[in-house]
């Protein structure tokens, strides 16, 4: 009786090995990535929907830093290095190439009752550094200002205070550890200014012009709108990746995957 | 038969308590061994008594002493706000309340007890940070009393229902003879029912200091969280909250730097516990008199 329950639960098991094996059209292989923590949440969907679709390949996503990632996939550690700014001459000269994946626009808001609406990018750091503290110096209602940043080791910290030039030099009235807890503060604080990805703003904050460039897709996307950085698959030029890392690149640059990109939060590339 | 199930059920408790030590084990030498590299290629002075956290610095500074004084004035704070108003009640409703009110209070008060911390932390933030800001004429009201305030309202129900178990044990016969040789009930009930129950009373507000100094969501959400030294109406940061909001993204030193944090906070929390058990050792004694 044993043996026959057994050998029934073995059969079903192979059965349905089978039929996931069989199932699948895609390639084999591995993808290795490395590279920018900011681009955790848009290579982190790509990897999982690409997944999906071709379950015999082994996708790996190792968050480490731009810099890191550039090396990694200079020496050959990975397949695909993650870069969240465009690569230096130095690094291009020494033979690798980038292909610009999406692009992210970071939003300045204030509150919806300010009468500022537009700032200037050395504005922005001014507020951001301390330098100007009233709403008045900017001519708005006499207001102190209430600086809102992000947590450190976040990637929208991260990119707006490498644009801002703020780096290490912000002075924050509050820390908060995600954008809609940025986004309902300067909703209910008149005084208050914050950052947070274009995607996730709503209508319940305003998002400042940057210099008389108001963000949005199409600002971001022709280059007008200063506060935005381009995500970068950076590769080596002239060396034939592998059947399943083509796959994912040519995967990520497919119209099935622009929604995906879209839904992470950032303008997928032209 | 009896005798066998008596023996597998004895089994079956022992792995029950044994998985809880375990647990402890685990959790206990996980943190020691994970929280002392940081600390020692910090170094230990500079760890602690560091004034500033600049984690992700170019020049990363892992200074925790703003953190620690947070969580100490915080957690005391909510103490002298939470303690006399969780007493009185406790003695009221002991001792005064009619029944039915007492049946309501106690039903409020547990409920109270179940609110989930992010729903302080919510209201909080929509309610008490605004207010703060308007009353005190603060630019943003994010600050280290909108935390206090949210503490002492959360360990409200573990200092009222652990006082009013120790004010009800209190032998009826104390309170029958005090009021027979004359006292008031009040003065019946303040130098005889509470001194009875003193020890019951101080393990309620171990409980909470133990709670406050845990707390990290509703914290997380009224504080500001900026790696400031304390001050009443400034951006504070606490153990619990430094590590929370960094933790998702951390990495290496960073993230080491975190687990000694918490390491620190289980320290304070060891501390705590033991400070509960003296109380409830001596209060076991007065009573054996």
């Amino acid at each position: 009786m044993k043996k026959k329950i057994l050998a029934v639960l073995l059969t079903a098991v192979l059965a349905v090995g089978c039929l996931a094996g069989c199932g699948s059209a895609g390639v084999k292989g591995n993808v290795a990535t490395d590279g920018s923590t900011s681009m955790e949440k848009v290579i982190g969907a790509l990897g999982e929907a690409f997944s999906e679709k071709n379950p015999d390949v082994n996708f790996t996503y190792n968050p480490t830093g731009s810099g890191t990632g550039i090396a990694a996939v200079e020496n050959g550690t990975c397949d695909i290095g993650l870069s969240s700014r465009n690569l230096k001459d130095e690094e291009k000269s020494k033979g690798l190439e980038e292909t610009v994946l999406a692009l992210d626009g970071i939003a300045v808001i204030v509150g919806k009752d300010n009468t500022v609406k537009d700032l200037t990018l050395e504005q922005i750091s001014d507020i951001y550094t301390g330098k100007i503290t009233n709403w008045s110096e900017l001519g708005g209602k006499d207001g102190e200002i209430v600086v809102i940043g992000r947590e450190a080791g976040s990637g929208t910290r991260d990119g707006f205070e490498s644009i801002t030039k703020t780096k290490d030099a912000c002075v924050l009235r509050q820390e908060l550890t995600s954008t809609g807890d940025v986004i309902a503060t300067v909703k209910s604080n008149e005084n208050a200014i914050g950052y947070a990805s274009l995607a996730s703003v709503d209508d319940t904050v305003t998002a400042v012009s940057v210099g008389g460039v108001a963000p949005s897709k199409e600002t971001i996307l022709d280059g007008s709108y200063a506060i935005q950085r381009p995500f970068v698959l950076v590769t080596v030029a002239g060396k034939k990746l592998s059947d399943s890392a083509q796959a994912f690149v040519d995967y990520c640059f497919s119209e099935e995957a622009k929604p995906i990109i879209d839904k992470a939060g950032v303008v997928p590339a032209k | 038969m009896g005798k066998v199930m008596d023996r597998v059920m004895r089994g079956f408790f022992l792995l029950c308590g044994l998985v809880t030590i375990a647990c402890v084990l685990v959790i206990t030498i996980y943190l020691i061994l994970s929280g002392l590299p940081a600390i020692a290629e910090i170094g230990p002075v500079k760890f602690l008594f560091g004034t500033t956290w600049a984690s992700t610095a170019q020049d990363p500074k892992y200074g925790i002493l703003p953190f620690i004084l947070t969580s100490i004035y915080g957690t005391f704070g909510a103490i002298l706000i939470g303690v006399p108003v969780g007493f009185f009640t406790a003695v009221y409703l002991s001792k005064l309340a009619p029944e039915g009110v007492k049946k309501v209070v106690g039903f409020v008060v547990s409920l109270l007890a179940s609110i989930p911390s992010v729903v302080y932390g919510l209201v909080g933030m929509l309610f008490l940070v605004p207010l703060i800001r308007k009353v005190f004429h603060l630019a943003d009201g994010a600050s280290l009393l909108a935390a206090i305030i949210v503490l002492a309202i959360m360990i409200l129900p573990s200092i009222i229902n652990v006082s009013i178990t120790a004010l009800d044990a209190v032998p009826k016969k104390y309170e029958m003879g005090a009021l027979a040789l004359g006292a008031t009930e009040y003065e019946t009930y303040f130098r005889v029912s509470v001194p009875a129950a003193k020890s019951g009373i101080m393990a309620g507000v171990v409980l909470g200091v133990g709670r406050a100094i845990g707390e990290a969501m509703a914290v997380m959400m009224v504080a500001g969280n900026v790696a400031n030294m304390p001050k009443l109406f400034g951006s504070v940061c606490f153990l619990t909250t430094a590590v929370a909001k960094e933790m998702s993204y951390a990495s290496g030193l960073q993230k080491q730097a975190l687990f000694s944090i918490a390491l620190v906070l289980f320290v304070f929390i060891m501390l705590i516990n033991l400070a509960l058990r003296k109380v409830m050792a001596g209060g076991e004694k007065t009573n054996e008199k």
